[in-house]
C-alpha cells in the first residue's frame, strides 16, 4: 500500500560513493605510473572495506544533516508560528526577503511580513557570535561536556531511527531499545550540568530533572513492553509494517488502519505519550527550565552556542519523540500511494512514505505545541506525583490488557 | 543536605520589579523567608516637603507605575481633606470613572503577569491586549496611557471628551466577552491552574489583619472590608455594587485571591457603566484650590492593591510640611514570610504573584 | 477575633453611622484626663491626643475592649521642637478610624513599640526607625528596611539637608563659576 521515496539510502550513497572513489582511484592509478607504491593504495581505496566505510559515513551525514537543517528548522518554525497565533499575534516574519542585498531588498515591498522561515537561521547565528562565559567556579570539564553529550545523545538516537522503510542510518533488530536508550541518556547530561555550573539556581534544575526524567522512564519503558508483547519483535520497521493493514474485527474488515493506538494498546498509546512529554521537558512538564522560578532553570549559565546547543536540542529531542510515537503506535509511515510516476525509468510515489511519516511527525508535534501554550507547568512533586501514582499503575495495566488479548488471540 | 539561603532577585524575571526575596530551603520546602526591599526608595516623602500641593501629583503618579490615577487621587484627596475644599459633583463622578478604568488596566496587568508565572505564556497575550482597550480610553481621557497626571486637587485636569461614553460601552462589552468567554478556558477551567493555586500561600483572617494586610488579599480570606463601602470617597455611595469577597470561608489561598482579583475586573465595569448613567451630563469639574493650606488631611481609597492611605500635615506654606505615604505592598511585604512558610520552592512565584506586587509603591 | 460587650459582631463592611460619639464617650471614660486635643474631624474620624507614656494602654484599650483590630499607618512627624508619632487605627466593624497623636520630647526620641499588640506595626516602625531615627523599644528587629544597612542618617529629620532650590546649575557655575 505504501511505497518509499528512497528504497534503500545505503545503496542510493554508494551508488555516489562507488563513482567518487572511482574517479580518485583513476587519479591515483594515473600517478602510479611514475611512482609505483601508490598502486596499492588505488586497490585499498577499491576494496569494499573502504568503500562501505565511506558510504556509511556519507549516510550519516546525510541523515544528521536532513535531521538538524531541514526538520530542526521546520519544527521550530512550525512551533513559533503556531504559539503567536494562538497568543492571537503574527509570529516570525523574517524571510529571504529581509536580507538587506540583492536580489532580494525589494523597494516599495514590506520587508518584514514573510513567512518567518529565516528567523531561526538568525537566532542560530547571534548565538553562533555570542562570548562564551565559563563561571569561574566551575567544575570546566563537566561543564563543557555536558551539552556535547546531551547533543551526542539525541544525535544517536537518530541514527536507528527510520524515517521509511528505506531512509535509516541502520535498522537494528533491538532499534526501540536502542532509541529509548539515547533517549535516556540526556538525563544524565542535564544533571551534570546542572551540578557543575557552581549556581544554585541551576543545581536546583538539575535535581528536578533528574528527579522527573528518572521517573518518567519507567511508565514509558512499561509502556513499550506492552506494546512489544503484542508485536513480538523491537525493530521498527517490522513494528511499522505490521500496521500497514486494516482492522478486522470479528470477521469483518473494517476501513480504519490497524495502529496500535486503535486497538487494546490505547491505554498504553496515552501513557507513552504523556511520559513522552515530560521525557521532552515540555510545559507542562518543564519545571526544570522553569522560567518563572529559576530564570532558566538548568541551562542558565550556558551562553552562546553552548545554549543553542541545548536549546535546539530540546525541539530534537521532540522530533526524535514524536517520530517514536509514531512509528510505535501510529502507523509509522503507512498511507495510500494514490499515483506513481515513472521519472526516466526511476518509478516515483506521489505520496511516499516519508511524506507520510513527516505529516504524522508534525501533526502530533503541532499537538505538543498546543498543549505546552495552553497549560501552565505543574509543580515538580505534583509532577512527581503524576509519574508514580498514576502513569505507572497505568501501565501495569497496560501489560495485563495486552497480555490478555495476546492470549485471547 | 542542609538548609541555605537562595536569592529571588533582585534580578529575576518573575518577581515584578527590584526587590529581593531570600526564602531557606529544605530541600523543596520553604523554612523561613525574608524579604528585603528598599532597592526602588526614591526619597518621595522628604521631596514632597519642597514642591507645591498641585506639582506633587506629578510625584504620586509614579508611586505605582502601574496604576497611577488611583494613587494621584488618593494624595489630592488628603489635600482636599486638609484644605476643606471639595470637588464639585461632575468631578466626582469622572474621578470614579478615572478610577476605575485604572484599576481594570491595573488588574489586568496583573493578570498578564500572574499567567507567565505559572508558565502560561498565552495569559499574558491576552490580557495584554485587552489592557489596550482601555489604556486607549484612559489615553483619549486624559491624555496619556502611564503616568497620566490626572486628578488636581480640587478636581480633575479636564472634562471627559465627547461620546465617551459610547466609546467605553464599546470597549468594555467587547472586554466582558472576552472575560466570560475565553478567559475562564485557560484560567478557571484549567486543572493545572488550579492544582497551582489551590492551597498555597493560605493565611488566615486573624492573621491577615494583624499584620495588616489590605484589599484583594484581605477578602480572599473571607473578611468583607472593602473601603469604597466602609468608609465612602467620592460618589461611591450612590453607586451599586457588591465587594468581591470569598465567600466559602478559611480560604486565603492563592486561587482566592486570583478569582476575587478576577471578579472585581467585572464589577468594575459595571460601575462604569452606571456612572455614566448618573452622573449630571454638565457641570463643573474642579474648583480653584488655594494656594497655602493649614492643618492636618487624611485620606485612605481602595488602592487595587490595598489600602491606600496619605496623611498631609501642612504648615501654612504653599507646600506640605510632612507627607506620609501608606502603601498596601508594604505592609503585606510583612506577611509574606507567613505565606511562604511551609510552601515548596516553585510555589514562591505563585503565591507572590497572587499578592500583586508593585515595588513602586513598597520601596516610595 | 476579639469581643465587643460579649458578642462577636459580624463584618458587614457598612460604616455605623455616629460610632465616633460613641467611641469618643468610650475613650473619655477610660481615660478622661490623659488626653488631650480631642476632636471630631468629620463623621468616622476621631483625632485624639497623648503623651507617650499612656500609649500602650490606650492602644491596648482600643484593640482588645473596643475592637479596633487593624492598625493602618504609623506616622512620623519633626516639629522641630518635638517629635509626634501618628497611629491610624482603624475598627472593621463600624468604619471608625482614631488618630492617636503621641508626644516625643526632641532629645529622647524613644517610644514603645505596638509589635505585641498588632503585628502590622513591625514594618512602620522599622520605616520611622530608618527614616526619621524613632527608636521603637521592644520591637523584635530594628534595623533599616529601605535604606542601606550601612548609611549613616536620619533623612526625613528637618536637619537634613532639603534638596536645594530647583534652579537651572549651568555648567560653568559647576565648575566653580558663576
Amino acid at each position: 500500500m505504501s511505497a518509499p521515496l528512497i528504497p534503500n539510502l545505503f545503496d542510493l550513497c554508494k551508488v555516489l560513493t562507488a563513482a567518487i572513489i572511482g574517479i580518485v582511484q583513476q587519479i591515483i592509478y594515473a600517478l602510479s605510473g611514475p611512482v609505483p607504491p601508490l598502486r596499492g593504495l588505488g586497490d585499498l581505496l577499491g576494496s569494499d572495506l573502504v568503500i562501505n566505510l565511506v558510504t556509511l559515513l556519507i549516510v550519516a551525514t546525510v541523515v544528521v544533516l536532513w535531521v538538524t537543517v531541514i526538520n530542526l528548522f521546520t519544527i521550530m518554525w512550525v512551533e513559533r508560528k503556531l504559539y503567536s497565533r494562538i497568543q492571537d499575534r503574527y509570529g516570525i516574519m523574517i524571510s529571504i526577503w529581509s536580507l538587506p542585498f540583492w536580489p532580494f531588498n525589494r523597494t516599495g515591498r514590506p520587508t518584514h511580513k514573510g513567512t518567518g522561515y529565516l528567523q531561526n537561521l538568525a537566532d542560530g547565528v547571534k548565538l553562533l557570535q555570542k562570548e562564551n562565559i565559563t563561571p569561574r567556579n566551575a567544575d570546566s570539564a563537566m561543564f563543557h561536556i555536558s551539552p556535547v553529550l546531551i547533543a551526542s545523545s539525541t544525535l544517536m538516537v537518530f541514527a536507528a531511527l527510520p524515517w521509511s522503510s528505506g531512509f535509516y542510518v541502520a535498522n537494528l533488530e533491538l532499534g526501540v531499545l536502542f532509541i529509548l536508550a539515547a533517549f535516556s541518556l540526556a538525563p544524565l547530561g542535564i544533571l551534570i550540568s546542572g551540578w557543575a555550573a557552581n549556581n544554585k539556581y541551576t543545581l536546583v534544575g538539575g535535581l528536578r530533572a533528574a528527579a522527573m526524567l528518572l521517573s518518567y522512564s519507567i511508565p514509558m519503558i512499561l509502556a513499550v513492553i506492552a506494546l512489544v508483547v503484542f508485536t513480538g519483535t523491537l525493530d521498527p520497521i517490522l513494528i511499522v509494517q505490521q500496521q500497514d493493514r486494516l482492522i478486522v474485527l470479528f470477521g469483518t474488515t473494517l476501513p480504519i488502519p490497524a495502529w496500535y493506538a486503535f486497538g487494546p494498546q490505547f491505554l498504553g498509546f496515552l501513557v507513552f505519550t504523556v511520559a513522552m512529554i515530560a521525557e521532552m521537558e515540555r510545559v507542562p512538564f518543564d519545571i526544570p527550565e522553569a522560567e518563572a522560578e529559576l530564570v532558566e532553570g538548568w541551562t542558565t549559565e550556558y551562553s552562546g552556542m553552548r545554549f543553542g546547543i541545548v536549546f535546539a536540542f530540546k525541539w530534537l529531542r521532540m522530533l526524535a519523540a514524536s517520530a517514536l510515537i509514531s512509528i510505535l503506535y501510529l502507523g509509522g509511515w503507512g498511507g495510500p500511494v494514490f499515483a506513481t510516476l515513472s521519472v526516466g525509468g526511476v518509478p516515483v510515489p506521489i505520496f511516499p512514505e516519508e511524506f507520510w511519516f513527516l505529516l504524522r511527525v508534525y501533526l502530533l508535534s503541532a499537538f505538543f505545541v498546543w498543549l505546552s501554550w495552553s497549560i501552565p507547568r505543574v509543580r515538580i512533586d505534583q509532577i512527581l506525583n503524576i509519574g508514580w501514582r498514576r502513569l505507572i499503575p497505568y501501565s501495569l495495566l497496560a501489560i495485563l490488557i495486552a497480555a490478555g488479548f495476546r492470549v485471547i488471540g | 543536605m542542609p538548609e541555605f539561603w537562595i536569592n529571588m532577585g533582585p534580578q529575576h524575571p518573575m518577581t515584578h520589579g527590584l526587590w529581593n526575596m531570600k526564602v531557606k530551603v529544605d530541600g523543596e520546602t520553604i523554612t523561613d523567608a525574608k524579604p528585603e526591599i528598599g532597592y526602588l526608595h526614591r526619597g518621595y516623602e522628604k521631596i514632597m516637603e519642597v514642591r507645591e500641593f498641585q506639582k506633587n501629583v506629578v510625584l504620586t503618579d509614579r508611586l505605582c507605575y502601574v496604576s497611577s490615577i488611583t494613587w494621584s487621587h488618593a494624595y489630592c484627596l488628603a489635600v482636599e481633606k486638609m484644605m476643606g475644599i471639595e470637588t464639585p459633583e461632575r468631578g466626582q463622578w469622572i474621578r470614579v470613572i478615572s478610577l476605575e478604568l485604572q484599576r481594570i488596566a491595573s488588574h489586568l496587568m496583573w493578570l498578564a503577569s500572574y499567567g507567565p508565572d505559572l508558565g502560561l505564556l498565552t495569559g499574558l497575550l491576552w490580557c495584554l491586549r485587552e489592557r489596550e482597550l482601555f489604556l486607549d480610553l484612559i489615553q483619549l481621557m486624559s491624555g496619556a496611557r502611564m503616568n497620566q497626571n490626572f486628578p488636581r486637587v480640587g478636581g480633575v485636569r479636564n472634562d471627559l471628551p465627547e461620546n465617551f461614553g459610547a466609546m467605553c460601552r464599546r470597549s468594555i462589552e467587547h472586554f466582558l466577552e472576552k472575560v466570560d468567554n475565553e478567559y475562564p478556558k485557560i484560567f478557571h477551567e484549567s486543572k493545572v491552574f488550579r492544582m497551582r493555586t489551590e492551597g498555597v500561600g493560605r493565611i488566615s483572617a486573624a492573621d491577615a489583619i494583624n499584620w495588616g494586610v489590605t484589599g484583594p488579599n484581605l477578602r480572599a480570606c473571607g473578611v468583607n472590608v472593602d473601603l469604597r463601602r466602609l468608609d465612602p470617597y467620592e460618589t461611591y455611595e450612590e453607586i451599586d455594587f457588591e465587594p468581591q469577597v470569598w465567600h466559602d470561608g478559611g480560604a486565603g489561598d492563592s486561587y482566592a485571591r486570583f478569582v476575587v482579583r478576577y471578579n472585581e475586573l467585572k464589577e468594575s465595569c459595571g460601575i462604569i457603566l452606571q456612572a455614566f448613567e448618573k452622573m449630571p451630563k454638565t457641570g463643573p469639574y474642579r474648583v480653584k484650590s488655594p494656594r497655602r493650606a493649614e492643618g492636618e488631611g487624611y485620606a485612605k481609597t481602595e488602592d487595587s492593591r490595598g489600602e491606600a492611605l496619605f496623611y498631609v500635615i501642612g504648615d501654612g506654606d504653599d507646600r506640605p510640611y510632612r507627607v506620609k505615604i501608606r502603601s498596601p505592598v508594604f505592609c503585606t511585604m510583612a506577611a509574606t514570610p507567613m505565606l511562604l512558610r511551609g510552601n515548596k520552592l516553585a510555589d514562591v512565584v505563585a503565591i507572590l504573584g497572587s499578592v500583586d506586587v508593585c515595588v513602586g509603591e513598597m520601596d516610595k | 477575633m476579639s469581643a465587643v460587650a460579649g458578642h462577636v459582631p459580624q463584618v458587614t463592611g457598612r460604616p455605623v453611622p455616629g460610632i465616633e460619639k460613641e467611641v469618643l464617650e468610650q475613650l473619655r471614660a477610660a481615660f478622661g484626663p490623659k488626653l488631650s486635643d480631642v476632636k471630631i474631624v468629620r463623621p468616622q474620624l476621631l483625632e485624639v491626643s497623648i503623651d507617650r507614656k499612656d500609649l500602650v494602654p490606650l492602644c491596648t484599650y482600643l484593640k482588645n475592649t473596643l475592637g479596633f483590630e487593624h492598625l493602618s499607618c504609623i506616622t512620623a512627624v519633626d516639629w522641630k521642637d518635638r517629635f509626634e508619632v501618628v497611629y491610624h487605627v482603624e475598627n472593621y466593624y463600624n468604619g471608625c478610624m482614631v488618630q492617636v497623636t503621641a508626644r516625643i520630647p526632641y532629645d529622647d526620641p524613644k517610644i514603645v513599640s505596638l509589635t505585641g499588640l498588632w503585628n502590622a506595626a513591625n514594618y512602620h516602625e522599622r520605616e520611622a526607625w530608618d527614616l526619621m531615627g524613632i527608636t521603637f523599644e521592644g520591637h523584635p528587629n530594628l534595623e533599616r528596611i529601605l535604606l542601606p544597612t550601612d548609611f549613616k542618617f536620619h533623612p526625613l529629620r528637618k536637619n537634613f539637608a532639603q534638596e536645594v532650590d530647583r534652579q537651572y546649575i549651568t555648567r560653568r557655575k559647576l565648575r566653580g563659576g558663576t
